[in-house]
């Protein structure tokens, strides 16, 4: 395989992944006629296509080859990031939106590479405060500022 | 007509204090993410849309179309003071912008940029009043095949105008229609892909959807390589036009604004195809086409007229069919349903304070800009100061609580990780997120009007063929594929849209 169409192959297995999956679970449902469609019919209509296209990708990425690189990857910004967001969902109940919001902020604030150790709990205290602005005090969400995880 | 009764109407709702605070709020938040490079309006309406759920209807409707077009004309001031266009379709207006700029001429290509905006701005709202009505009313007369056959054409246009691989377009349409599956069947309650659990019986989110795929993943993106921004902004003096610059945009302002109310109809972000469209048009007609890409102020005149007369006519195809022209109006669907009202031809029947009231503040909040922008230039320009170390941040956690104060849902937060990850990977292999976000809002519509209609048929599929409107549409949707695919076309389009590099 040429290097130059690794982009393309890549981008053309995710798409046949995704379509092969939704078409195979939606081979379990009620698949039905044109006339009386189930729950399957159009899933199963769309997966394979989307497996078709996704052939297609791949296919003109071998055969033509045009794109580039795939170039860097920030993996620590991808796992802080994520991580943050990920963190935000689980423990905002539990520990309460102060808490989660400034940890959330923290780990985002450190996926930057320019950011000192310093300026992090800055940003993410003034963070959580807009936050808590904006949203309790504006908008009353109904979330408790500190959460039942820390005994409140 | 009674046009001049709605018009009225809509005055009378658009005026309202309330509306007005929120019209202008919308444009200042538009105008600010106009500025900032590294978010834009997609992401930003996708992150206040939970925000607006308190609102009445009209409100939260006009203050979120106010930060898209607030947004087409913040991103022309960084254009051309710092060469760095806050909008992709402001990429235009930095070519010869900054030129000026840079021979301290920033004032009048300013100036222009506001002019020649307001003048479409109106323009389009024009169009948008003379065109919606009727347009709607046909749209009514549409059954379940022509239903389908016009989500058909909606998508394929996404693909036609996206830019990159047709075909990895293609998939990324399949994609979307996929995720829209997730969730209770609608006809017969069958829970799909669900996998059990409980929290996705009533589908994917489509903020998550979309916070995760424009935000999250536009935030990546940047952070591969972080550069220090150059905010050297020598001061602007001197707006005012000449007798002889005035002279000069006249005509490109019209021929700007022509152009962009047609090409913004078009589904798929013919705001972008319209500045550059407009660019190459005032190239080819100019008598001095040298001075193009040297500071020439017919460049900056059509391009920026395009773009926002294309901001105001792009809500035509939603308010009148219920289809979304592009990623924002895709977001503008889901304000829609939010607020209990489904999007399409009957919203002007039904609702016509909010359509009129919705039409009339667009008109207002351009008003708006023109006032907001010459005065403020230095605060926008500060704006630019801004570290992305804050900004980003700041954007993943009210992307965090925002999806999650729409339903108390932890799960729509989670989708946020997937869809950011999702489409991280599916950017950075060259696939555009823009027709993902419109395949899964028109899923459910698409997966609906096919249904209906083949009962209808009694599941002969020719009837997509036989009733005559349905025809013409699949026919359109067939060469505008076609047009998307053809080599020798997609190299000319390639041409157009690299000068945005």
């Amino acid at each position: 395989m040429q290097q130059r169409a690794i982009r393309d192959v890549l981008a053309g297995l995710i798409f046949v992944a995704f379509g092969a999956a939704f078409a195979i679970t939606a081979a379990s449902y009620e698949v039905g006629s044109a006339l009386r469609m189930g729950p399957g019919y159009f899933p199963i209509m769309v997966g394979g296509l989307t497996v078709f296209f996704g052939v297609l990708v791949i296919a003109k990425g071998i055969l033509v080859g045009e794109s580039g690189e795939v170039g860097e990857i920030p993996w620590r910004a991808i796992a802080l990031v994520l991580g943050a967001v990920l963190f935000f969902g689980f423990t905002v109940r539990g520990l309460g939106l102060v808490p989660a919001i400034f940890v959330t902020a923290l780990m985002s604030s450190f996926a930057s590479r320019t950011t000192t150790l310093k300026a992090g709990p800055l940003i993410a205290a003034g963070l959580t405060i807009l936050c808590v602005l904006v949203f309790v005090v504006a908008l009353r969400l109904r979330l408790p500022l500190f959460g039942p995880w820390l005994g409140a | 007509m009674d046009l001049l009764g709605n018009l009225a109407l809509g005055l009378s709702t658009a005026l309202t204090p309330e509306n007005l605070l929120w019209c202008f709020v919308g444009v200042l938040l538009g105008t600010l993410v106009g500025v900032l490079p590294g978010i834009g309006p997609t992401a930003t309406i996708a992150m206040l849309l939970p925000i607006t759920f308190s609102f009445e209807p009209v409100t939260a409707l006009i203050m979120l179309a106010g930060i898209y077009y607030g947004a087409q004309y913040g991103g022309s001031t960084t254009a051309i003071l710092l060469n760095l266009p806050g909008e992709s379709s402001s990429a235009v207006t930095a070519i010869d912008g900054h030129e000026m700029a840079k021979r301290g001429r920033a004032g009048p290509a300013l100036a222009t940029a506001a002019i020649g905006s307001f003048v479409a701005g109106t323009v389009g709202t024009l169009v948008l009043v003379l065109f919606a009505p009727p347009l709607a009313r046909t749209a009514l007369q549409f059954g379940p095949p022509e239903n389908f056959s016009l989500v058909v054409l909606g998508l394929v246009f996404s693909i036609a105008l996206a830019r990159g691989s047709a075909i990895k377009a293609l998939a990324m349409v399949m994609l979307g229609l996929l995720f829209g599956t997730v969730g209770a069947d609608l006809a017969t309650a069958t829970p799909r892909f669900t996998f059990g659990i409980r929290e996705l019986f009533s589908g994917i989110n489509f903020v998550s959807v979309a916070v995760g795929m424009f935000g999250i993943a536009e935030i990546l993106r940047n952070l591969e390589n972080e550069r220090t921004r150059s905010t050297v902004v020598q001061a602007v003096k001197g707006l005012m036009l000449t007798r002889a610059d005035a002279r000069r945009i006249v005509a490109p302002v019209l021929r700007g604004t022509a152009l962009g109310s047609v090409l913004g109809v078009l589904p798929g972000g013919g705001h972008i195809l319209a500045s550059f469209a407009s660019y190459s048009v005032e190239k080819r007609v100019s008598k001095r086409p040298e001075t193009f890409g040297h500071g020439a102020i017919e460049g900056v005149a059509g391009p920026e007229s395009a773009n926002n007369a294309a901001a105001q006519t792009s809500f035509i195809p939603l308010l009148t069919l219920g289809l979304p022209a592009h990623p924002v109006m895709a977001l503008m669907v889901g304000a829609f349903i939010i607020q209990g009202i489904t999007p399409g031809p009957n919203v002007i029947r039904e609702e016509p304070a909010l359509f009129w009231g919705l039409i009339v503040s667009m008109w207002i909040g351009n008003l708006f800009l023109v006032m907001l922008n010459l005065p403020l230039i230095g605060i926008w320009v500060r704006m630019i100061r801004i570290r992305y170390n804050v900004l980003f941040p700041a954007i993943v956690v009210f992307a965090a609580i925002g999806t999650l104060s729409l339903a108390l849902n932890p799960f729509d937060v989670y989708a946020i990780a997937f869809f950011g990850i999702l489409g991280y990977a599916l950017i950075k292999l060259g696939c555009e997120p823009a027709p993902l976000l419109l395949g899964f809002v028109l899923g459910p519509l698409l997966e609906q009007h096919l249904r209906r209609a083949l009962t209808i048929s009694q599941g002969d599929p020719s009837v997509f063929i036989t009733r005559p409107i349905s025809l013409v549409l699949l026919i359109a949707a067939a060469l505008a594929l076609l047009f998307a695919v053809l080599p020798s076309i997609r190299r000319k389009r390639e041409v157009v849209f690299q000068e945005e590099e």
